[in-house]
Parts: C-alpha cells; structure tokens; sequence
C-alpha cells in the first residue's frame, strides 16, 4: 500500500482552502495545525470560539505563551496586529450569523450526502459536542478533514453515517490522507489523490462509489 | 460613596450560596479565565446538590503521579493542554460530592490512566450531564441576562440535540426551541474592577465570563486589580458594573492564573 499522508502535510493541504481575506475557524486537531500554513500573500483571519478574531500562529517559546491567549482547541497562539477579543454570545453570533466563510472540522463519519459525525464514538459516551455543532449549521461553508478509514481499516467515507451526527447535509469538501473529494448533489467525487495512489485504490477504502473526475490530480502543496 | 460592590473576601462572597442552587461558572477549558478561588471556597462552604452551568464543568483534581513514575497513557504530549498554576474548575465541586447536575459543551472523555471524578459520578448514577451545543449554551445565558425566555435557533435540527425539543420551521430554516438558563449565582472572573463592578478582562479569558455576567440573580466576580472609578476607559469597560453583584480581589494577582 502507497504511503499515507502524515497530519502536518494534511493540514498543509488545507490551508490551501484559504483564500486572501477569508474568516476561518479551524476545529480540533489536524485542522488547527493548518493554522501554521498560511501563505505570505494571503490576509487570513482567524476565529476562535473562545471568543478571538485574527490571530497568529502557535505560540512556542515561554514568552510568547500567554494563558490569556488561547484558540478553542486550548493551545496557545501568538497575537497579531488587528487582533479583537469578545465573549462567547458574541463569538457565537458570528458563528450562527454565517460571518464566518470557512470552517473546517475533525471527522469520525462523512456521508456521501454530506452528513458528518465527529462527537461520540458508540462505547465511549457521552463524547463532547463542544462548539462543532454550531459551527457545522452556521459556517458559510464546511470542509472535514480526517484520516480515510479508522485504525482498524473500517470505512469513514461512508454512505450513511452510524454514528450520532454533527450536522446534516452540510459537508462540502473531505481533505484525507489519501484523497480530496468534493460532494455534490450528484454523489462524491474524486478530485486528488495522494501521491502514489490510484482512483481504485482510494475507491477500496471508500464505502460509497466514487465519481472520478477526468483530470485527476495528485495532491499538490 | 453608596455604591460598592467590592466584599473581603471569597469566603463572603459565597457565604448565601444554597442547597439546589444553580451556578454558571465562567472559564473555557483548562486555560485561563476560571473564578478559581470563588471555587474553592464554595468547597469549603458545603452547599449541597448544586447545577453547575460551564462550558467545560471540570474533571476534578488529577492525582500526581508517584515519584519516578513514567509518562502514563494519555492524551498526545504535544497536545497536552499547558495548566495554569493554582488552578481548579468545576471539578473540584464535583470531586467534592456537591453537584448533581452538569449542564455543559464539553464534559470530555475518561482518558486511560487519568482518573475522571466527573465521569466516575456520571457512570455511578450520581451526576446527571445534559450536553449542549456550546453556541446554544452561551445564547441560552445571554438569553437569560437579557430578559428572553426561549429562541429559536437553527443549531441541531437533524442531530440528537433535537431530542424531546420544539421544532419548527422559519423562514425555511429547521430550529429547535430552547430555554434562557438562568443561573442563581454567576462566578466568573475578570481582570480589573471598579466598586461599581465594571469590568475588563485580558484576551481569550473573557470567554462565558462576559456572557455569564448579569445572568443570574447574583454574579460575583474574582478580579486581579480593584481600580478607582474612572480608571476604566468608558469606551473600554466590556461589561458594565450593573451586571455585577459582589467583587473580590485577588491578594495576591500574580499567584498564579
């Protein structure tokens, strides 16, 4: 089997999402590392549901690390010019009010209809729905990313999800460590692969057919 | 001067605090921004069978390893959340047999090799935990603080979060009916106060303590610095003295987070 992507060169992937003068949120986990990748041309502001708009990248020395400067995920980031702070209501108005373009989220279950599971785990009650939920119904727009199939090789791209859900129906794009694939009303299409991976082979670790785009790419960074 | 809203000490502050009480606690996850010493000392004050309101109500105290013991199973090292010093949450209530209640985001998950109070109490039938959607959470308080009873919100439609909830559709768009939360205390902890409770906080640790402020029938807040009327910019101030009952100051603002 070709190698899979590792979790930086996933978040990698992502920040390619971004485009110069978006508002995005990044979830828990690989997406939060995508936080580190922005390109140099691009104006991107970030939020937090903890209540920031527009900060930088991750703190890493003692003196940049301030409890007092946090992202939702509980890392501690580095400020920025035109930074902004507020409470949670608010933070969350902007999140409901569809004033933030992108947010991109950790996933347990995507379905081809777009329904994504990331809180619960059966067996490992009660999960935590934190701030995904909201942010699942009230970005502009939702992307996933995740690893393609489960530790133990079972499918995560599915057909219907089994797990308690995130959100319906709200999934535009899945970011994995094998393939990008876009959904649409048609079904899910594949868009890139990992380098060295074929359409059959992300197609025999993905539950529902693939519709396989003429110019398939492999993934660039 | 008639108004002052300033008490000596945490132990006052918490003194009228009942039996069945419902109290939101400000702070977001293990970070910053936790009344920790209004804790404490509701520890010390006993009241029984409380609701804690937070977004993340706490796991209660973890033990220290024994020396030269190695790293444990757990979460990964290098996501390892970075504790403040001195701090405790929700947590510790819970660890102290005094909640029976959790209404919260993020009550976590019992990690391998790290004893959770909370969900020893969960698994034992002794603490009830209702999950919400933490943007639900925090509306449901500004609900409360501003005098709405219930809203509709497009959050949850479709999910388990519908569960036993009024549905309806507006304007096209599926919501789910849900209540203002009001809390009978309000702990939450800001960065510097007047005597009239005015209050600013520092980055992120403004979090539910801006949003808890004034929505329960009494909000008490532990500050780092008392400062004199005027001192607070007016066009700074993010929440105003009104929404503050009591005020306690930190001793000591530099022990710890």
């Amino acid at each position: 089997m070709p190698e899979k992507l590792d979790e930086q060169t996933m978040a990698l992937r992502v920040a390619k999402e971004f485009e110069d003068g978006m508002v995005v949120n990044l979830g828990f986990g690989i997406p939060t590392l995508a936080g580190n990748f922005i390109p140099e041309d691009k104006e991107v502001v970030f939020q937090s549901e903890n209540g920031v708009l527009g900060f930088g990248r991750t703190a890493i020395t003692e003196e940049e690390q301030s409890f007092h400067l946090i992202n939702a995920s509980g890392q501690m980031v580095t400020p920025q010019p035109g930074m902004c702070f507020f409470d949670h209501a608010e933070s969350f108005s902007m999140i409901r009010g569809k004033h933030i373009d992108l947010c991109v989220l950790g996933g347990l279950q995507v379905s081809e209809k777009g329904d994504l599971a990331n809180w619960v785990i059966p067996g490992r009650e009660p999960g935590s729905i934190g701030g995904a939920m909201d942010l699942a119904f009230g970005a502009a727009k939702l992307m996933v990313v995740m690893t393609h199939v489960t530790k133990n090789n079972e499918f995560k791209v599915v057909k219907e999800c089994t797990y308690e859900l995130t959100v319906p129906r709200r999934v535009s794009k899945v970011i994995t460590d094998i393939a990008v694939i876009e959904i649409t009303p048609e079904g899910m299409v594949l868009q890139e692969t990992a380098p060295g991976w074929d359409a059959e082979a992300v197609q025999a670790l993905t539950e529902p057919k693939l519709i396989i785009v003429d110019d398939l790419k492999t993934i660039q960074f | 001067m008639s108004i002052n809203k300033v008490v000596s000490s945490y132990d006052e502050a918490v003194a009228d605090v009942f039996d069945g009480a419902i109290i939101l606690i400000g702070g977001f996850g293990p970070a910053n921004g936790t009344p920790s010493n209004l804790i404490r000392a509701l520890v010390k004050q006993g009241a029984k069978n409380l609701t804690l309101a937070a977004n993340t109500p706490g796991q209660g105290r973890m033990e220290t390893p024994p020396p030269g013991a190695g790293p444990g199973p757990g979460p990964m090292p290098e996501r390892r959340i970075k504790m403040p010093p001195n701090y405790d949450n929700g947590g510790l209530l819970i660890q102290n047999d005094q909640v029976i209640k959790t209404i919260c985001a993020f009550p976590g998950n019992p990690m391998p090799g790290m004893p959770s109070p909370l969900h020893d109490r969960r698994l034992a039938g002794k603490l009830e935990v209702e999950m919400v959607p933490q943007g639900t959470l925090a509306e449901r308080i500004r609900a409360a603080k501003a005098g709405i009873p219930a809203f509709y919100t497009p959050t949850g439609p479709g999910t388990l979060m519908e569960k036993g909830k009024e549905l309806r559709e507006i304007n096209g768009v599926p919501c789910v009916l849900e209540y203002a939360l009001k809390g009978d205390y309000s702990f939450i902890r800001a960065y510097k106060a007047d005597r009239r409770g005015n209050l600013v906080y520092q980055g992120t640790s403004r979090n539910f303590n801006g949003a808890m402020a004034g929505a329960s029938t009494v909000t008490i807040a532990e500050v780092d610095y008392l400062v004199e009327l005027g001192d607070i910019d007016p066009e700074a101030v993010a929440t105003p003295g009104i929404y503050v009952d009591r005020v306690v100051v930190r001793q000591n603002p530099e022990e710890g987070i």
